[in-house]
This record gives C-alpha cells, sequence and structure tokens, in this order.
C-alpha cells in the first residue's frame, strides 16, 4: 500500500495535496467531515493580493477531481482511528448518513417544501436556510443532505414525497470503511478564533460588530445580502486588527493572514461605496513580501485612515453606530472614533479531529511540522498559520514524503 | 454522425420534460441526425438508466453516446462508459430549461439547437491518443543551498536521479554562512543550530544526486522529458533531464546604494556581514576591531521604498531580533537597538519575537532612517516619525542594515535599448534576466518575471503557486520570492513534486496543469503553413519554435492545450482531435438562424470554459432567467477563437456574437495568462472590419465574468439582446 495516501480535510489544502498525489500516480483517499469538498475558502469573497474570487482555483481544482479516478473521495466523513506503521496505516473512516442517496440530481423540489429552517453555516449564521439543502452552489459532490440539527425528522417527511427519485433515504446509517494506505496527510484546516471570548470589543453585545470571516459574506455577491455589506449604504467601517492575536489572553500568535485580509476588505467597502471611510487599527502591518505592494496602493487611498494602536474597547454609539476606542500611539493621543461596521481581524485556531492518537500537536493545537519520518505530515494551517498560497505550497510539497515511501 | 454509431439518450427529468416536448427532441434527432438509436427517459442518471447505456454500447456497438441531460457538475462520475467511448454531454437542464421560460416555442427551439451541436462535435471530433515520447525522468535541480538540496534529496528519495549544479565550488549556499538559524520546532522561541553541512553530507551520499561543483548552464535544448542540458565547468558535457527546479537563491541588496543609511561609513555593515561576523565567533567595529558596545539594527534598510525594492523581503525582522541575540550573547552588557517600520515576525515567529522582546537589552523604536552620520568614534542615525517624538537622535558603535532581498534570476545589467511603449512581450522576456537557464526557445532564454516591482519568477496563481509560464521548471526558494530557510524547505519540496509530476504526465503524453491529464495535443498541418508566425508569437507557454523560414515546431510536451494557436492561425491548420476549427464551425452551421421575417434575433455566445461556463451554469442552478435567442458554445480558453467562427457565424445569420472569458489585465484571471486579452485584440479587428462592411461593430461583445458572477448572466445577455433589438436584422441573413 506504499502507493496509497490518505488525505484527511478536503479544503483547499486537502484537495492540492489529494490532487497533486494523484497527478503523480499514487492512489488518494480524500476525507472531508462536511458534505462538499472547498472548506472555509469558498466562503471567502475574494482572495488577496489579486482580488479574484476564490471558486476559481477550486473549480480547476473540481475538474481535476473529476477527471481523476485515482482520488476517491469520501465526503461526510471522519477518520476514527489509524494504526500500523509508516508504509501500512489501517485507517477506520466513518461516513455519517447525508440521508440522501446517489439517486439525487440536486433538482431542489425538496427544498421547496421543507417546513424548517436553520442558520445556515455556508454563511457562518448570517442567513437561513432549510434543513434539506445542496451546501451551497458550488458544492461537490452536488447533492442535497439533511441537516439532522434542524430537520424535524422522518415524521415529516414532506421531502421524501416531493422527492420524484426516490433519494431521500431517512434508514441511512453511518458506515464504517477500513483503508490500508502508505502514509497519511493531515490538511485538516482552521477555525475562526471565538470573538465572543474578547470580551472588551463587543462582539455578541453591540450591534454591527462583526468577524472578519463574517465580512467575506457580507461582501460576497452570493452572500446573504448581494454583497451590500449592510442593509444601508456603509459610510465609515473601522478594522480592529489582532482581535484576540498575539495576546496571551487569547491566541499569542499571530494569525499572518489578519493584516491583508483587513486591507482586502477595506477595498470591498471602498469600492462599493466611493464616499466611504476605512479606519484599520493596528499594532504593525504585516504585509509580507510582494503584498507590500498591495498595502501601499492601500495608503494612496487618502480614506483609507491608517492608525497604529491597539484597540481598547468598542462601545454603543448614537444611531445604531458603533464606538471604537483606541490609543492612538503616533498621534499621542486616545481617539474615539464612531462607525457603521466594526470588522474584528480574528485569528486562526487549529481544527483538532475525532482521532488524536498520532499527531503530535504543539500546545497551540498545531500538528507539528517535524514528524514527517514517521508517515504522518501535516500541511497548511494544520501545521502553522499561513495564508492560502503558502498553504498551497506546503500542501503541494508533503507530496513528496507520500512519494518516498 | 456519419461515421459514428451514436446513441442519443434524452432525459425529461428535473423539470425538462415540462420545459420542453421531448417527443418533438426525440424527432428532431430521427429527422436530423443518422443516429443509431434515440432513447428518452425520466430519470436517466438513475443505475437502471445508465444500464440501459451500457447495454446499448454492448449490443449496438455503440461508439458514441450524447447525454441530454444535466451539465456536468452533477454526476459527473454516472455517465463514464471506458476510454473506448466518446460522451458528448448536452446540457438542458442548466442551460435551457432552468434558465428559460416553461413550455414556449423558444425553449423548445433552443433544446433542439442544443441537441444539434452536440451532434454536429461528435460528428467532427476524434477520440484521443496520447503522444507518447521516450523520456528521462532525471530531475535537472540548479543550485547547491538549502532549497537545491533539499529538492534533489527529495527528488532522489522518490527514486529519481538527480542533477546537482552549483555554480560554486562547494554546497551550501547562503546558509553555510550563518551561525544559527531561527526557531523552526516547538516552543519556537529558541534559536537552532545551522544544520547545512548535515544537509550537505546527505546530499554527498546520496547516490541519486549527482552533484556537479563550479558549474553552469551553458543552454537547455528540447522540451519537457527531453531537456538537453550541457553543462558547463571547463569542460561541457550534456546530459538529459526531464524537468527543471531553478532554486539559484536571492543575492543582497546592494549596499552601496544605502548611502542614506551611512553604507559608507566603516561601522556600518548589512545583516548578510554581520551575520559573517558572528559566524567567524567575533562581532567587532570594523573601524578598529573593538567590541560593539551599542548596535543599531535598520530595518527595511532599501526596501518598502520606491527608491530601492519597493517590496518587503520578510524574512529581515526576524533576522535583525535573531542578530540582536548575537550581540547579546557576546557582550552582556551591549545594547540592540531595532528601529523598524512594522515589526513583520508572522505565525509562530511571533512567539519568537516575544522572546526576544524579554531582553532586557533589546530596544524597538517605530520609526524611519533620515540619516547616519560619524560622530567621533559612534554612529549618529537619525531617525523621523518615531513614537519617542517628531525626530531622535541616536548613538551606536555599530549599525546594521538590514538588507533586502534580489532574486538571483534578476539582472538590471540585462537591458533592451527601447522606449517601454516599444518594447514588445519578447523583449520583456529578456530584460532583466539574469542567465540561469539559457532556455533555447522561441520565447527567451529564462523564466518570465512576476512584474517590473517585484522582478522574481513567482507565479501569477494564488491557487497554483508553482504555475510557470514554461512547462516543466518550477523556480523555489529565495529565487522565486523573498523567503527564508523554513519557507525555502518547503518551497524547494512543492517545486521538486511539480518536477516529478510533470515528468510522470508527459512521459504519458498527458498534459500538466491547468489541463492536467487531458492526452489532447495541437496537430499541424504544415503543408499549408505560410510561416505569418502568430502562434509562435501568441503561445503564451513558449512552447512553439521556429526553423529559418518561420515554419512552427510544435514540441508538444511543453504545450498546455489552450488552443491559442489555433485561434490564431489564419490558415486554420491546427487542431486537436476533439477539438478544432471545424468543430466550432459545423456547430455554428447546426444552429438553426430565423429567417428575416420571424422579428426573432439570433446570438452567438463563446464561453470560457474556466470561469464563465461555470458561473452560467450557476445562473441555471439559481434559476436565473435570461434571453432565449442566445446558443452557447464552450471554449478551452477565449484565446482558442478563431476570427473564421465569427466570419461563419455572420454568415449563418446571427445577429450578434457574445464572447465571454476571464478578466484581464495587470491582475488578469486568464487561466492561460493572455486568452482573453489575445481574443479581445483579435476582435477588436474583426469590429473594425465589420465597420467596413457597413456592420455595427457593436454587434460583438468581449465581456469577462468571475466564476462568482452568475447573477451577471442575464444583464449581459438581455442589455446585449436589448442593444441589438435597436440594429436591423443581419443584412447577411439568408445569403
Amino acid at each position: 500500500m506504499s502507493g496509497s495516501l490518505l488525505v484527511i480535510g478536503g479544503g483547499i489544502a486537502g484537495m492540492t495535496s489529494a490532487l497533486e498525489a494523484a497527478e503523480c500516480g499514487l492512489k488518494v483517499h480524500l476525507v472531508e467531515k462536511d458534505f462538499s469538498l472547498g472548506g472555509r475558502v469558498l466562503r471567502m469573497n475574494r482572495y488577496f493580493p489579486k482580488l479574484c474570487p476564490p471558486a476559481c482555483g477550486v473549480e480547476i481544482n473540481y475538474r481535476r477531481l473529476r477527471s481523476n479516478p485515482d482520488v476517491e473521495v469520501l465526503t461526510n466523513s471522519e477518520v476514527v482511528s489509524i494504526s500500523g506503521v509508516r508504509g501500512e496505516f489501517s485507517v477506520v473512516v466513518e461516513t455519517s448518513p447525508r440521508y440522501v442517496n446517489a439517486r439525487c440530481t440536486a433538482c431542489g423540489d425538496c427544498e421547496k417544501v421543507c417546513p424548517v429552517k436553520g442558520k445556515d453555516p455556508h454563511n457562518y449564521g448570517l442567513s437561513e436556510i432549510t434543513a434539506i439543502r445542496a451546501p451551497h452552489k458550488m458544492a461537490m459532490p452536488m447533492r442535497y443532505a439533511i441537516d439532522m440539527d434542524v430537520c424535524e425528522g422522518e415524521s415529516c417527511g414532506k421531502c421524501v414525497t416531493a422527492c420524484k427519485y426516490g433519494a431521500v433515504d431517512f434508514a441511512m446509517k453511518p458506515v464504517r470503511t477500513t483503508l490500508v494506505v502508505g502514509s497519511v496527510i493531515y490538511a485538516t484546516g482552521w477555525k475562526p478564533y471565538d470573538a465572543g471570548k474578547i470580551e472588551n470589543l463587543g462582539y455578541g453585545k453591540i450591534a454591527n460588530v462583526v468577524t472578519n470571516v463574517e465580512m467575506e459574506r457580507l461582501a460576497a455577491p452570493d452572500g446573504p445580502n448581494g454583497g451590500a455589506i449592510m442593509d444601508k449604504p456603509v459610510k465609515k467601517v473601522a478594522f480592529v486588527q489582532c482581535a484576540g492575536s498575539r495576546d496571551e489572553n487569547h491566541l499569542p500568535y499571530c494569525s499572518s493572514v489578519c493584516c491583508m485580509a483587513s486591507l482586502k476588505q477595506a477595498t470591498y467597502v471602498r469600492e462599493r461605496y466611493p464616499d466611504s471611510e476605512v479606519y484599520i487599527f493596528y499594532i504593525d502591518l504585516r504585509a509580507s513580501g510582494k503584498y507590500q505592494l498591495f498595502q501601499d496602493k492601500l495608503m494612496g487611498d487618502s480614506n483609507v485612515h491608517f492608525i497604529k494602536g491597539k484597540v481598547a474597547k468598542v462601545e454603543d454609539g448614537e444611531h445604531g453606530q458603533a464606538v471604537v476606542v483606541a490609543e492612538d500611539i503616533l498621534g499621542g493621543e486616545k481617539i474615539r472614533v464612531a462607525v457603521d461596521l466594526v470588522v474584528l481581524a480574528t485569528g486562526m485556531e487549529p481544527v483538532t479531529t475525532r482521532d488524536e492518537r498520532l499527531p503530535d500537536r504543539d500546545e497551540y493545537g498545531f500538528i507539528s511540522a517535524n514528524q514527517g519520518r514517521n508517515g504522518i505530515h501535516s500541511v497548511g494551517v494544520a501545521k502553522s498559520p499561513v495564508d492560502v498560497t503558502t498553504t498551497i505550497r506546503d500542501a503541494t510539497g508533503s507530496v513528496v514524503k507520500a512519494l518516498c515511501l | 454522425m456519419s461515421d459514428k454509431k451514436t446513441g442519443v439518450y434524452i432525459c425529461s427529468g428535473c423539470g425538462l420534460g415540462e420545459a420542453f416536448d421531448v417527443a418533438a427532441l426525440e424527432k428532431t434527432v430521427g429527422d436530423e441526425f443518422n443516429a443509431a438509436l434515440c432513447k428518452s427517459s425520466g430519470f436517466l442518471c438513475e443505475e437502471a438508466g445508465v444500464n440501459e447505456i451500457k447495454g446499448d454500447i454492448r449490443n449496438e456497438g455503440l461508439d458514441a453516446v450524447m447525454i441530454a441531460a444535466c451539465s456536468t457538475r452533477v454526476n459527473y462520475d454516472v455517465f463514464d462508459f471506458g476510454e473506448k467511448i466518446l460522451v458528448e454531454r448536452v446540457d438542458l437542464r442548466e442551460k435551457v430549461a432552468w434558465c428559460q421560460d416553461e413550455g414556449s416555442e423558444d425553449t423548445l427551439d433552443m433544446a433542439k439547437d442544443y441537441l444539434r451541436m452536440g451532434a454536429a462535435k461528435l460528428k467532427e471530433i476524434e477520440l484521443t491518443v496520447p503522444f507518447v515520447q521516450d523520456v528521462s525522468d532525471t530531475i535537472l535541480v540548479i543550485g547547491g543551498g538549502v532549497a537545491g538540496m533539499t529538492s534533489a534529496l527529495g527528488a532522489g528519495a522518490a527514486g529519481h536521479n538527480v542533477l546537482l549544479v552549483e555554480k560554486s565550488d562547494r554546497l551550501g549556499g547562503f546558509m553555510r554562512g550563518m551561525k544559527k538559524t531561527l526557531p523552526r520546532n516547538a516552543p519556537y522561541i529558541n534559536l537552532e543550530e545551522n544544520s547545512i553541512e548535515q544537509l550537505t553530507e546527505e546530499v554527498k551520499a546520496d547516490r541519486k544526486i549527482s552533484v556537479h561543483l563550479n558549474s553552469i548552464i551553458k543552454s537547455i535544448v528540447g522540451a519537457p522529458g527531453m531537456f538537453d542540458v550541457t553543462i558547463e565547468n571547463g569542460a561541457t558535457s550534456v546530459v538529459r533531464a526531464g524537468a527543471v527546479v531553478v532554486a539559484t537563491g536571492f543575492r543582497p541588496y546592494e549596499k552601496e546604494k544605502l548611502t542614506d543609511f551611512g553604507s559608507d561609513l566603516p561601522d556600518v555593515v548589512t545583516s548578510v556581514e554581520f551575520e559573517g561576523m558572528a559566524a567567524s565567533g567575533k562581532i567587532v567595529r570594523p573601524s578598529n576591531g573593538e567590541p560593539v558596545g551599542s548596535a543599531l539594527f535598520v530595518q527595511c534598510a532599501g526596501s518598502r521604498d520606491k527608491k530601492h525594492l519597493p517590496y518587503c523581503s520578510s524574512i529581515c525582522c526576524s533576522v535583525s531580533l535573531k542578530q540582536a541575540l548575537y550581540l547579546r550573547e557576546e557582550y552582556p552588557d551591549s545594547s540592540a537597538t531595532i528601529v523598524y517600520k512594522d515589526i513583520r515576525t508572522p505565525g509562530k515567529m511571533e512567539l519568537f519575537y516575544k522572546q526576544a522582546q524579554l531582553d532586557p537589552g533589546i530596544f524597538l523604536v517605530k520609526g524611519e532612517i533620515d540619516n547616519v552620520t560619524r560622530d567621533g568614534d559612534n554612529l549618529q542615525v537619525h531617525v523621523n516619525d518615531s513614537l519617542l517624538g517628531p525626530a531622535v537622535s541616536l548613538k551606536a558603535d555599530l549599525v546594521v542594515l538590514a538588507t533586502g532581498m534580489v532574486s538571483s534570476t534578476y539582472d538590471a545589467s540585462v537591458t533592451i535599448d527601447k522606449p517601454e511603449d516599444q518594447m514588445t512581450d519578447d523583449d520583456r522576456a529578456k530584460s532583466g534576466k539574469a542567465s540561469i537557464l539559457n532556455l533555447q526557445y522561441r520565447k527567451g532564454p529564462e523564466l518570465p518575471h512576476l512584474k517590473e516591482e517585484f522582478a522574481f519568477p513567482d507565479s501569477h496563481f494564488i491557487c497554483f503557486p508553482y504555475e510557470t509560464q514554461r512547462t516543466g521548471i518550477y523556480a523555489a526558494g529565495s529565487a522565486r520570492s523573498p523567503q527564508g530557510i523554513a519557507d525555502s524547505i518547503d518551497d524547494a519540496l512543492g517545486a521538486t513534486v511539480k518536477a516529478i509530476q510533470s515528468v510522470k504526465l508527459v512521459g504519458a503524453g498527458k498534459a500538466v496543469s491547468p489541463r492536467a491529464g487531458d492526452t489532447s495535443y495541437p496537430d499541424f498541418f504544415l503543408q499549408r503553413c505560410t510561416q505569418c508566425k502568430r502562434c509562435t508569437v501568441e503561445c503564451p507557454f513558449g512552447t512553439l519554435d521556429e526553423d529559418k523560414k518561420g515554419t512552427p515546431k510544435p514540441n508538444p510536451t511543453r504545450c498546455r492545450r489552450c488552443g491559442i494557436c489555433m485561434g490564431a492561425c489564419p490558415e486554420r491548420i491546427i487542431s486537436f482531435a476533439n477539438y478544432s476549427i471545424n468543430m466550432i464551425s459545423s456547430m455554428i452551421k447546426a444552429i438553426e438562424a430565423p429567417d428575416e421575417f420571424s422579428g426573432k434575433l439570433r446570438v452567438l455566445m463563446f464561453v470560457c470554459e474556466n470561469d464563465a461556463m461555470p458561473a452560467i451554469e450557476m445562473a441555471g442552478l439559481n434559476r436565473l432567467k435570461y434571453d432565449a435567442q442566445v446558443r452557447i458554445i464552450p471554449l478551452r480558453c477565449l484565446g482558442s477563437t478563431n476570427i473564421v467562427w465569427i466570419a461563419d457565424a455572420l454568415a449563418a445569420g446571427f445577429d450578434g456574437v457574445i464572447m465571454l472569458g476571464c478578466k484581464h489585465g495587470d491582475d488578469y484571471q486568464c487561466h492561460f495568462v493572455k486568452g482573453s486579452e489575445l481574443a479581445e485584440t483579435r476582435m477588436s479587428k474583426v469590429q473594425e472590419t465589420l465597420d467596413r462592411l457597413m456592420l455595427e461593430s457593436e454587434r460583438i461583445l468581449v465581456e469577462s465574468i468571475s466564476i462568482n458572477e452568475a447573477h451577471k448572466v442575464p444583464e449581459i445577455i438581455d442589455g446585449f439582446m436589448e442593444n441589438l433589438s435597436d440594429m436591423e436584422p443581419n443584412p447577411y441573413k439568408g445569403f
């Protein structure tokens, strides 16, 4: 089984590792816990610094997957256990029921009759969606699934009746599969740091305080409000950098992407609302390498204000506005800025998995980089907080270790 | 379909049967196509439906199948009948039923036309036969530093022979001169021992790796899988390699250019010079050999600066922190002050930064350097925009300039003596390029740089960091973009994987990214070539060379299969087995144009399959409606549009043509670099011709769209139809 590879996580990192390996001739099992491949990047509006849509690269990868029989994709699946040694791992994968079988044609008749709605995770809960649904319009596989946390169960059964193709099946049970593979790549990615834990910044308490990942959806044309950001024209927006990052009480490390993410999001605001003003509160602006050129472009915009200083708190303001209180270090004074929207640049935390026997994690939960020799590898944000292109570079390079068996 | 035995299968599920009369479609197939059989089903993708098709293939001996049902976004793997069966998916769901009025005559006409187009296409295409050649799987790695050695070891461990070519007399590169390296392992706060010696020994001991010291590449002739590499080290030798990794590293930005920072003063050194002192065991003031009591580290010395390097070199902040610790270790009473614009220690390097801040002898000052002067035995550093006040003057024994990184692939002395607006793409391919690969390519000897302000052979694509415009050649490490050791190691492995993949794919006659696995390739009917050179000039990948007369030499292993050459050729001599001028022309001619008395307009739409086509499919998934008079033909790239198709369309009575492709410009999204831009250029020439023919040039619209802009599809189509409705019908209708 030395010619085979298990990739855990079907986001951009996992898809990349799987495809690069398969195109080198390996047999690959790609295991994703959600209903669709694509991961976090599909919830982003644009990438920095090109301001291009992430779906574009994902679509190319989907096409590579569609035409490559050497990648077996298991969605809605998690690795339960890994045993054995490099060259011959035995992996137990559990596939949870999606309650919609392979007869689904994605026609959408079920969705029309579904009586219950829950928060749409694709939009970070900013909108609602029916219990039975396609995960999103770019889903792969393009097949419906039922969110059992929302669904009223078989007793409702409206979707069963509506489906002309007999695809809804409440009797589906979890299925366990055992795979034998030569090596394993963890591409398990990240989750946004819980902004509610940063008490002084008002998330969840003060209106119009959102996180940077929510901002991606608010600005996306396929997002909850068609890309208009708010339900009224936006005049002033504040970005709070290092919200819970570089902070001993929260995440002590830097997530490396938030500065560029906020600079990028500033362009969303400035492009949509030409009279708007943007305030970026930062400790250090970390636009490394060629990203500096992007920062320079934004610094040339006189409606974007850069304020060096950590935000002390966010308060309720008048007329539904929020007030950002910060120390302007360069100006040497305490300032208060009333804005329509506050965007917290929250950092990235690694996602932990059900199987915790093998990967060696550091105190922050990242899977250590230097365990390559035992046949277990980690890539992307599972290993270190990095941006998309660095993730993809890493996801590509790690394949060499699987080729070396 | 005359020579192929074709089965046509029409699905009536998912609302198709309600949108149009499937029996009428079957009648069209019966009346117009020479199909072996035609069947309809209410649930074609069901196992029983698929098995029926399989049975027909077996029993009727079908060699082609038309599936008139949904798009390939759904059930992509269901309708696969093996390599020997041609399958054409005609999308009547997302592209007709879900975006048109149910039951209208126009909807039925549209569905009929798509069937006709599918039939015309099947008639013109053949199964692809891969172009397989005997290839070498040896990997050539240029540069023997940490990136090059990592690449060589990776390729060797994966079973490939490696040629490691290093221009100096020893392996190790820049890293060899380092005292210690930055933290890479938990808890990410401690400097680490330099491991270059161990890496060098591993390379020397690896029997798969053949090391060539004191060597440069004199020339590379050939194509992926078959590069003939001339290595020169006094004598010359020619060896064959399949793919190349460029890991030639960086050089520090020139100290001489930094006189504003006092670089001409003896006690002002660069970070590279300081590292050398530390590694050799003694940090002293160069002017007098005395100990250093206070050192001032100047960040961004010549970086983030339009007069010097406009970019950030990403690693200098961490390096200065490391060097401040060297100083503090050697002289416990010393002070190290770091003057910075922003401290950039991303990711876990932040933990190292925090650790260094705990040192009571390390001071951090935000500010920008005005100048550095000598004050007796000391240096005075004048700092503006400081947190300490408007301007301050700091005293130091030694000033260390954190100079940035310049790619070894950049050579400022290689200039083209022409004004910028007169430079051709060929000139730009040579300008500023250091002599490293010496490719004997029509399109220049080296890898293109990303942009003028960032002269690195970095990828333009965020999602595909190893995408280069020269197939089989991949840059890594600080040659590709400014980066430190940890990143260079990861990067070297990435480039190695792509190099290995390239030899495997080209060896099997397959394309590399983005059409990975495609076994079609361009075939040139050279007897009719007029040596106009348009194909060789327009190919963005340097695929085609020319002989003395200007006849193209195809080099199929360099090719990415975009078809830009096919679009460029005025003689229409370039085609693929499954994608050709005739195929598209036949599809155009298969569409029924309404006659001039019907009051209906007919519009042809060429759509790039990479982003624009998915956007159209998603418009269908979202049930967005658009005008019923468009007929869509997907293309590999808008750059493959041959203008003869426009002539065909106008002759066939179409009233207008929309071309929908990827965004172009500096931040282009075209996967084939220049495809959509070339299409626009070609169309502007067509528009001039239209003007001469007294036809409105507005009949042709070139538009770009992103994949997530499905909502724009109706806007673009309906807007165009509205403009067209103000014009007379195409006067060539019926001619």
